[in-house]
């Protein structure tokens, strides 16, 4: 199969998750609760990124055993994480059947200059960005796929918001200038020109987008769903909360009928406490993630 | 001319906005998404999308959809599944126990060719359709393993059926909606108003 199909393809198979929740599992027992749940995938990780943030340390690929756990225990997709710029540990869960690899600031970025060269895999890959500029330069690279960044392992949706609206406003200059203003876009936005043209034509992202990073609530869930993602990752949001099982529902429920403020009141009722999270703000000293790989 | 036709895509996750967009190109249909049972009434068609028929299967279960939407294809309501939609449509499910519309008289198997390897490209002419081969996207396709005596097949590829017609129900394992060519879309309609 030609490379320029492998891409199309993986575009195409990303579009068959929008309107999901993808949910970040550690271990079969959470996958199996997250699939009869309604989750469109899982990824797949050893500590999610509320203990990598608390823990420290270097964060890497996970074991291939609880990969392979976790696929034998669902049907849905399953993805998992490769550390920024390190394609051995891509070529590693491409090597398992991984269904995706999620090059990913949560873990510590293995080059601190280049990221993987996603056209090389057959694998679809997607990627974090926190604007126009990284999510082109990402999908040039030949991620199937973008996430907006927000800021992993908070349960603060702030950085969400803003990754999302900013995408946005890189779009909205785009469709609103003049042609022959756009070879400058691309250069000021570090973006490949003809990304920028397709954006253009399309009045979107050329890929899925999806919102990631700070989604706690079914109502967090409901408002990127109201600005424009495509579906969610929740990552610790789920399984750091008292009752996982019926969150994970719940959020389910809310990014289907975001446009239904009274499903999603009945789906926050009762939830019981959700992650005590960090207000990003108050934790200026910490690096961000959301700044690695740019 | 007819009254336009209006056919629903079944709006809880998945490939939604593709069958809308190729419904669009379809002169005399009217494509509206439903998410709601209250929504069924109002459809003349139903095309249940690809997606994750887990997730799928999941709400129309929460939201008492499952059985309204049983019942009206039961009685008749034209319905074409794509991919996940079929695996909805189908009555057996090889490699799962859970079961959704179940009324088509196929079994399927879930993410038959494995892994990466389940996407991919090919061509196949199919009846009713002309004799120019039909552009064929699969994506985690599943598999028709098995046809009822009442189950017409209307394409195959490498000795399975990919495309069968039952009724007033149709079944695809690939995704015409994600393609430039509306044929399927339109040979839907004309099902749709034949058993109106």
């Amino acid at each position: 199969m030609h490379m320029e199909d492998r891409q199309r393809i993986n575009r195409d198979l990303a579009r068959m998750l929008k309107g999901g929740v993808i949910m970040d599992v550690v271990d079969a027992d959470q996958a199996r609760i997250a699939e009869a749940a309604g989750a469109v995938a899982v990824m797949a990780l050893e500590r999610v990124p509320a203990d990598i943030r608390r823990e420290g340390g270097v964060a890497r690929m996970s074991d291939p055993r609880l990969i392979k756990e976790i696929r034998a225990a669902v049907s849905i997709p399953v993805m998992a994480k490769a550390r920024i710029g390190h394609f051995m540990e891509a070529r590693v869960l491409e090597s398992l059947g991984i269904d995706y690899i999620d090059e990913s600031e949560v873990l510590t970025p293995a080059d601190d200059r280049y990221h993987i060269d996603k056209t090389a895999f057959k694998a679809p890959f997607v990627c974090g960005a926190r604007n126009l500029g990284e999510a082109l330069r990402r999908v040039g690279e030949g991620a199937a796929m973008i996430r907006t960044k927000g800021e992993a392992g908070t349960g603060d949706i702030v950085e969400a918001v803003r990754h999302l609206r900013e995408i946005d406003d890189g779009i909205r200059a785009v469709l609103a200038a003049p042609k022959e203003e756009l070879m400058t876009i691309a250069k000021e936005l570090g973006a490949p020109y003809e990304l920028v043209l397709e954006v253009r034509a399309l009045g979107r992202l050329p890929v899925v987008n999806f919102s990631a990073g700070g989604v706690a609530t079914p109502a967090d869930a409901a408002l990127m769903m109201a600005l424009g993602a495509e579906g969610v990752f929740v990552g610790s949001g789920i399984f750091k909360s008292a009752d996982p099982e019926r969150r994970a529902r719940a959020i389910v429920k809310a990014v289907t009928f975001w446009n239904d403020p009274a499903i999603v009141a009945e789906a926050s009722e009762g939830l019981g406490e959700a992650m005590r999270g960090i207000d990003v703000k108050s934790d200026a000293g910490a690096e961000r993630f959301a700044s690695r790989g740019v | 001319m007819s009254a336009a036709l209006t056919i629903g895509v079944l709006s809880l996750q998945g490939g939604v906005a593709e069958h809308l967009a190729a419904l669009a190109r379809v002169d005399g249909v009217r494509g509206v998404p439903v998410s709601k049972a209250s929504e069924l009434g109002s459809v003349d068609a139903i095309i249940l999308p690809g997606g994750e028929s887990t997730a799928i299967g999941r709400l129309l279960r929460d939201f008492g959809m499952a059985d309204p939407l049983r019942e009206r294809i039961a009685a008749g309501l034209p319905a074409w599944g794509t991919c996940a939609g079929m695996i909805l449509l189908a009555k057996d499910i090889d490699n799962d126990d859970r079961r959704h519309v179940g009324l088509m008289d196929i079994s399927v198997r879930r993410n038959a060719y494995g892994g990466q390897l389940s996407s991919f490209d090919a061509s196949a002419v199919i009846d009713g359709l002309g004799e120019r081969p039909f552009p064929l996207v699969f994506i985690r396709a599943p598999v028709i393993t098995r046809t009822g005596p009442a189950v017409e097949v209307l394409a195959s590829l490498d000795g399975r059926a990919i495309a069968c017609v039952q009724g007033a129900m149709a079944a695809t394992s690939f995704h015409p909606e994600l393609t430039r060519d509306e044929r399927f879309h339109r040979w839907f309609a004309a099902l749709a108003r034949r058993e109106a």
